[in-house]
């Protein structure tokens, strides 16, 4: 909008009211908001007569019946009798959980080769830049396939797996855990987590209560990693060691029990890690780059150790800068996702392709993709503004 | 990811397209001078470039025998190659005149996609395929339970698949893909125990592995597999066209009018094979459908009759070397059976 108006100008010589500028600002907007509402009119208007023409059968009724088909993996209960719309939700969830371990493992790697990349040491420097050179500049679609069918798929096969230790397996049917099975009693150890968490988090601010006022530090790390590991210890034997562990078996056709990864999982969760993370080091970098040489210098004239220069000066500083471009990649991984269709990973986009094909409501499925990877995205968005505010510069 | 592309493009299209557009398939086929016919991306003996590049297979065959009779002349088709997902959209957004695509006639397609089956050009039946090599003493689909096995996403053949371990209470983990590469892929490095598809997939499939003798292909058929032609609602003369042109092939078949015979045919004194042939004076058979007398010669000398077109590319004259089985004449044993033209 042409907010600027014409106060404090001498009266102008009377014209036209199209002449004025900001009329006709006003003016263009409406005729373009008019054409662009007759547009869609038309479209939508356009489309439902196509559909109605060609028999074609529309609307979202289509996702209370029942799917028919089987997903192989599945974070909640689903079988081929429940409804197209749980499968929707299965392909959402693995959607979601890709991408939540994507971003943690991105985010990890990330930070270390960003700061490897500015280390004194010759060759990490050197390792460092290779790493984000080679995967910066390859395109996910790659990586991914060279995790899938470079790594995974020449693995050896189910009968010759991998033997690792604590009973794990690995073959090219993927990785294979002993799963935890918890007896009576067990629910003393998550209380004991809690419990150790609540006391932790009063360790941290008693600790920095006290070096504000004293200057005396507290190891405030071991107490609290003391504390985070033994209590949960003492709950575990105090009440009788209630844990056994489901070990993956050899069947005929592969190993069975225990809990398994899927290689497709396994293959994508990587190949977007390592991918997404040679962006993320980058970003790091610039913002250690970006805070200003004197901050370091400041921190050694004052006695601190490069380690805690690091810590508590420049990083703290150098999120500032990293955390809005670090939003737009956890957005990239997360979109980056769907790429999963093309190694058999059943994400939202798989999944709904097969809605897609066995329903034939390939406008409606197109639309509950769009929206929601369109929510996916912007709430994720609105979670890295807020965070971004709180890091931000408290200007008094 | 280009595949969901075109499945999104292929819904706007059906936004965009004009309404009164693709009303007369027949006249638009005219007016471009080819038909545009939906494929599977490459299915050996059913639809493969060949190592020349050019188009051959079953269902290939099919699209040019539309072609012979609308333009006699066998190669005015083009051929747009589409994955089990792209198919339905392809054809409903009007970017494919007709689609041959070993596609399973059911009445979800027949009624909510707004699809007509012209027949049946291939009566098949799912099966599963297993490395014998690597699973010995494994000879029915039975002893499968516990097996990863991999399917096309999208196919009738998921669906059942999930019935069948159900009904026979056996577990199985699913490895879907979207095109057919990728399955072949996974499932010759070893990524399932066991591929399932149409049995006539399965054959064309074990010649593209690594090691062909290795695999068997189990007895149990699960299921019905009806393949046939499909072409959009609303265009009846469309689909009579191609309706006829299967029936025109078999019935060929059943006459004894081959590529080699059909200029003598059609001096024949049996009235069937004069009318049939459009020899049959002010016949106005073609003319019905909106196509010349001779279009059935047209259809024969361009790529043959039914029993030509599957031995040369499925039966014994192929490497798939496959029996005809359901596929003979009714005269033969088999349930191809075609409708009078007359």
């Amino acid at each position: 909008m042409a907010s600027q108006d014409a106060f404090g100008r001498t009266a102008a010589p009377r014209s036209s009211v199209l002449n004025d500028p900001r009329v006709r600002g006003v003016l263009y907007q409406i005729v373009l908001f008019v054409l662009l509402v007759l547009f869609i009119y038309w479209i939508v208007g356009n489309t439902v007569d196509n559909l109605r023409r060609l028999n074609i059968s529309s609307g979202f009724a289509f996702l209370n019946q029942r799917a028919g088909f089987d997903i192989s993996q599945s974070l909640i209960a689903y079988t081929s009798d429940s409804r197209y719309s749980r499968a929707l939700l299965v392909g959402l969830l693995n959607t979601l959980l890709v991408a939540a371990a994507g971003i943690v493992t991105a985010t990890i790697i990330g930070f270390v080769v960003g700061i490897a990349r500015l280390s004194n040491n010759w060759l990490i420097r050197k390792i460092a830049l290779v790493y984000v050179e080679v995967f910066r500049n390859i395109p996910p679609l790659l990586v991914i396939f060279f995790w899938y069918f470079g790594v995974i798929s020449v693995l050896p096969a189910a009968r010759d797996s991998i033997a690792l230790p604590f009973g794990a397996y690995l073959n090219q049917r993927g990785f294979y855990l002993p799963k935890a099975i918890w007896g009576d009693g067990a629910w003393l150890i998550p209380l004991g987590l809690a419990l150790a968490i609540v006391m932790a988090v009063f360790v941290a601010r008693r600790a920095r209560q006290r070096q504000e006022a004293t200057g005396q530090q507290f190891p405030v790390m071991w107490t609290n990693l003391g504390l985070i590991v033994g209590l949960p210890l003492l709950a575990y034997f105090a009440a009788g060691m209630p844990l056994s562990f489901d070990y993956p078996q050899k069947q005929t056709f592969n190993l069975t029990g225990g809990f398994a990864v899927t290689p497709e999982f396994l293959s994508l969760y990587l190949a977007l890690s390592f991918y997404t993370a040679s962006f993320i080091a980058e970003i790091v970098r610039a913002g250690i780059l970006g805070v200003s040489k004197g901050q370091s210098e400041a921190s050694f004239a004052l006695g601190l150790r490069s380690g805690q220069a690091l810590r508590l000066v420049v990083v703290p500083q150098a999120m500032r800068i990293v955390i809005p471009p670090l939003t737009s990649q956890y957005l990239n991984l997360t979109k980056n996702s769907s790429l999963a269709i093309a190694i058999g990973y059943p994400d939202l986009t798989a999944v709904g392709g097969t809605i897609l094909n066995q329903s034939g409501q390939a406008i409606e499925i197109v639309a509950v993709w769009m929206v929601i990877y369109l929510g996916i995205s912007l709430a994720t968005s609105a979670f890295m503004n807020w965070f971004n505010a709180k890091m931000a510069l408290v200007e008094r | 990811m280009k595949n969901t592309v075109k499945v999104i493009l292929g819904a706007a299209a059906l936004g965009m397209a004009a309404s009164a557009a693709s009303a007369a398939t027949l006249d638009d086929v005219k007016a471009k001078g080819f038909v545009q016919c939906g494929v599977n991306t490459a299915l050996a003996g059913f639809s493969a470039p060949n190592d020349k590049g050019e188009w051959t297979g079953f269902d290939v065959d099919f699209c040019r025998a539309v072609a012979a009779a609308i333009f006699g002349d066998p190669t005015k088709v083009k051929f747009t190659p589409t994955n089990a997902k792209e198919r339905f959209t392809a054809l409903q957004s009007g970017e494919i005149d007709l689609l041959a695509r070993n596609t399973t006639w059911t009445l979800s397609r027949d009624t909510s996609l707004g699809f007509n089956f012209a027949g049946v050009n291939y009566y098949d039946g799912q099966g599963f395929m297993i490395n014998g090599k690597k699973l010995p003493g494994v000879n029915s689909a039975l002893q499968l339970s516990g097996a990863s096995v991999c399917v096309q996403s999208g196919t009738t053949t998921e669906l059942n698949l999930a019935d069948y371990f159900k009904a026979n209470n056996l577990e199985y983990n699913p490895v879907v893909f979207e095109k057919l590469e990728e399955v072949n892929a996974a499932y010759d490095s070893g990524r399932c125990d066991a591929y399932t598809t149409d049995q006539s997939g399965l054959y064309s499939i074990r010649l593209t592995l690594a090691a062909p003798d290795d695999h068997v292909v189990l007895p149990e058929i699960i299921s019905k597999e009806p393949l046939g032609p499909a072409v959009r609602q609303g265009d009846d003369q469309w689909f009579d066209i191609v309706k006829w042109t299967l029936n025109a092939m078999v019935l060929a078949e059943e006459l004894g009018i081959t590529q080699a015979n059909v200029e003598e045919m059609k001096a024949s004194p049996n009235p069937d094979i004069k009318r049939v042939l459009g020899q049959e004076a002010d016949s106005k058979l073609g003319a019905g459908l909106g196509l010349s007398e001779d279009w059935v010669v047209n259809i024969v000398k361009g790529v043959g009759n039914y029993g030509e077109v599957f031995e040369r590319n499925i039966g014994q004259g192929s490497p798939l070397k496959i029996a005809r089985g359901l596929n003979a004449l009714w005269t033969k044993g088999g349930i191809q059976y075609a409708i009078p033209i007359r």
